[in-house]
């Protein structure tokens, strides 16, 4: 493969780092928006996976699959920012724990 | 007359039907009408039956209907009409009229006249069925029928739970014995295929030999059968809490018929008791220790009615004795003139209850001589027969069993003077009855006198009891011949002689009181003797203690279902850890996923540490 060579184990690396970070935005992160934009950090850290290992080993269902990730990124997005407008208005906040009057 | 032999048992079965349906609609007066008169008919109709018995001594037998059809196996709703028969019927419809008429006064003021009739009715139905029968199958339903009867008139006045519970212990003791009866038929039929008695006495001498094992075996599960009914030991112990009904249902079933139809079953079946020896020495043994414990127990009782009670046990005893000695038409001689004096003693009693507010104890009656005549003149000649002194009816019965016992080889003289001793205690305790209650002192006063209700049935059954004894009963073609040479004089001269020591012992103890008994039953031996024969030998202590206790317990400990606790404790387990594990679910999203990457954490590094080819990187 010509131009830039980058091994495979660095870009695995960032992959998990971005994987960690959304991870743990999920977890400490209280406002649904951040928690929205932590799962859509993860939705890439998997993506860029897919994409590195498809590089590497010439394949293109890596790619097919980035495309497929792209998909369901942008659906959940759709419902996830419904989800929030509705919060907002019954519950005035976008706080995540005053949500739990359901217990589940 | 053949014809209508069917509808002997079906009068006071469609009168007892009647009563049930349409009793509480019935005035009082057509009650007793329809339920006297139902048994009138059958009495009426088996007297018809025996005057052309006489005259042509024909056996017959009607089908009226096949019960059922099983393959081979077709038992009929069938009769069969010997000599035996016409005994025992003319005893059932004789006695049993009698009785009904008595009851109509007895029990005038009882609110549930109809019921009683019901019951009286289908119980003589019943009995007629039991002795009727040509399969023992069908002997085997009146036989249940009685007993169900017999539950119902026991237990008749349910207000008072004491009654109730003598009931049950009645019908509870003698389905001890029907089932190792029911047992003993099921043998006989797997054997010899058949129920019909006289085809199952055939078959049995040519399929069996003398003392074969299978026969002893079956005979004594009939046995069984019969000491249940009989109140035999070690099953009499219901007959005295038996008393608890009122006393006509006492004359009818607990003295006259039902105890009886034990003694009826051995006598009917004695084709079979011969190819087993063995069984007839049991038969003979059981009837005489029944009879020595029930008359040593008789002697020591206070309630007029119990006393009966254990001299009738102790009676049937007698008969049993004289079938175990082969002594076949003697035991049926004795259960004929044993049914007029105790139905006579047993109405003779009712009368002195009826008249006396209900009073049961002896000793606070006394002096009724003068005050009942009637009544005083059926308990002397009931007594006199009951002791068996010399030309009145049971004299002659039991005179008979005595000396057939004392010719039976080996046993024979040891049967034969228990058996003396047993008339010599039946001699002195029937007499402390008549000298207590009649003589002396009065200590209660009767409020009325017998009405011709009552005094009819007591007069017939006075002549019945002294003159019984003459009669020759028609059972010379249905038994064996027995008993050929006659033994030695003296035996019959002691024989005759014991009655009459014990009514003079009774004399002088009970009445003259030339004889004191106070430092005999007032010394501790003395005292301890006279409670165990009060408390019938202790024996329903034993049995209290030995089956009803224990079960009792076994009862109560599987009250609270020892099975199911297994089963609860899984679905409390279930509930404790729902309990835990729905604490966890608080909604809060954060904590969910903190603890679901711990747990993905805690899984992949126990699959890593768990060594190669569990988890592929």
């Amino acid at each position: 493969m010509d131009g830039l060579d980058i091994p495979l184990n660095h870009i695995l690396f960032i992959s998990s780092l971005l994987f960690a970070i959304g991870m743990l935005g999920l977890m400490i992160r209280r406002n649904i928006i951040f928690i929205l934009m932590s799962l859509e950090v993860m939705l890439n850290s998997a993506a860029l996976a897919f994409v590195a290992a498809g590089a590497h080993w010439g394949q293109p269902d890596g790619q097919v699959v980035f495309m497929l990730i792209l998909t369901v990124a942008a659906a959940e997005v759709a419902v996830g920012l419904g989800l929030v407008l509705q919060v907002q208005k019954r519950f005035k906040t976008l706080d995540m724990d005053h949500a739990n009057r359901m217990q589940g | 007359m053949s014809k209508i032999i069917w509808l002997i048992p079906l009068m006071p079965f469609v009168g007892s039907i009647t009563l049930m349906l349409f009793g509480k609609n019935l005035r009082r007066s057509h009650i007793g009408y329809l339920g006297v008169s139902s048994v009138g008919i059958s009495a009426l109709l088996t007297a018809l039956l025996a005057i052309e018995f006489m005259q042509n001594q024909e056996v017959l037998e009607t089908l009226v209907w096949t019960w059922m059809q099983v393959g081979s196996f077709a038992p009929g709703i069938s009769f069969y009409f010997d000599g035996l028969t016409l005994v025992m019927m003319s005893v059932i419809t004789g006695v049993g009229f009698l009785i009904h008429l008595f009851s109509t006064e007895f029990m005038e003021e009882d609110p549930s006249y109809a019921r009683y009739f019901a019951y009286l009715n289908m119980f003589v139905a019943s009995m007629l069925i039991l002795v009727m029968a040509d399969n023992l199958l069908l002997l085997y339903l009146g036989w249940e029928g009685v007993g169900v009867c017999s539950y119902l008139l026991v237990g008749f006045w349910y207000q008072h739970s004491a009654n109730g519970h003598a009931a049950r212990k009645a019908f509870i003791v003698t389905r001890i014995g029907d089932t190792a009866m029911a047992l003993g038929l099921l043998l006989l039929f797997s054997h010899l295929g058949t129920l019909d008695i006289q085809v199952l006495m055939g078959k049995a001498s040519q399929v069996w030999e003398v003392g074969e094992n299978i026969p002893l075996i079956a005979c004594l599960l009939l046995v069984c059968g019969a000491v249940g009914k009989s109140a035999q030991l070690p099953l009499h112990t219901w007959l005295p809490d038996a008393m608890a009904g009122p006393t006509p249902v006492s004359a009818l079933i607990h003295a006259a018929t039902m105890v009886t139809a034990g003694v009826y079953l051995i006598a009917r079946t004695h084709g079979l008791f011969l190819l087993a020896p063995d069984a007839m020495i049991v038969v003979a043994i059981i009837g005489v220790v029944t009879s020595l414990m029930a008359a040593f127990t008789a002697l020591m009782q206070t309630d007029i009615k119990r006393i009966l009670a254990y001299s009738t046990i102790s009676q049937i005893g007698y008969m049993f004795l004289a079938l175990g000695v082969g002594a076949w038409s003697a035991g049926i001689f004795h259960l004929m003139t044993h049914a007029f004096f105790k139905a006579l003693l047993f109405l003779g009693s009712g009368a002195i209850i009826h008249c006396l507010h209900h009073e049961h104890n002896i000793f606070k009656m006394g002096g009724l001589r003068t005050r009942m005549p009637v009544t005083f003149w059926s308990f002397m000649i009931g007594s006199a027969a009951l002791a068996a002194l010399p030309m009145t009816s049971g004299f002659f019965s039991k005179d008979q069993i005595l000396l057939q016992a004392y010719q039976l080889p080996d046993l024979g003289p040891g049967l034969w003077m228990a058996g003396l001793l047993g008339a010599l205690l039946t001699a002195i305790y029937s007499f402390r009855l008549v000298f207590v209650v009649f003589f002396g002192e009065a200590n209660t006063e009767p409020d009325k006198d017998t009405e011709w209700r009552m005094a009819i049935p007591l007069s017939i059954l006075c002549f019945l009891a002294l003159v019984g004894g003459y009669f020759t009963i028609p059972v010379v073609d249905v038994f064996p011949v027995t008993g050929g040479s006659h033994p030695a004089h003296w035996v019959e001269y002691v024989s005759i002689s014991v009655p009459i020591v014990g009514l003079v012992i009774a004399y002088f103890v009970f009445l003259n009181r030339r004889i004191n008994i106070e430092t005999l039953t007032t010394s501790s031996f003395g005292r301890g003797l006279g409670n165990l024969w009060l408390s019938g030998w202790g024996i329903d202590w034993l049995y209290d203690r030995l089956f009803v206790r224990p079960y009792y317990r076994l009862a109560n400990l599987l009250k609270s279902e020892p099975v199911d606790v297994i089963y609860n404790a899984i679905v409390e387990l279930n509930q404790l850890l729902n309990l835990w594990l729905s604490k966890s679910q608080t909604g809060r999203l954060r904590w969910y996923l903190v603890s679901m990457v711990a747990g993905l954490i805690i899984l992949i590094s126990l699959a890593s540490n768990l060594g190669p080819g569990v988890l592929q990187w």
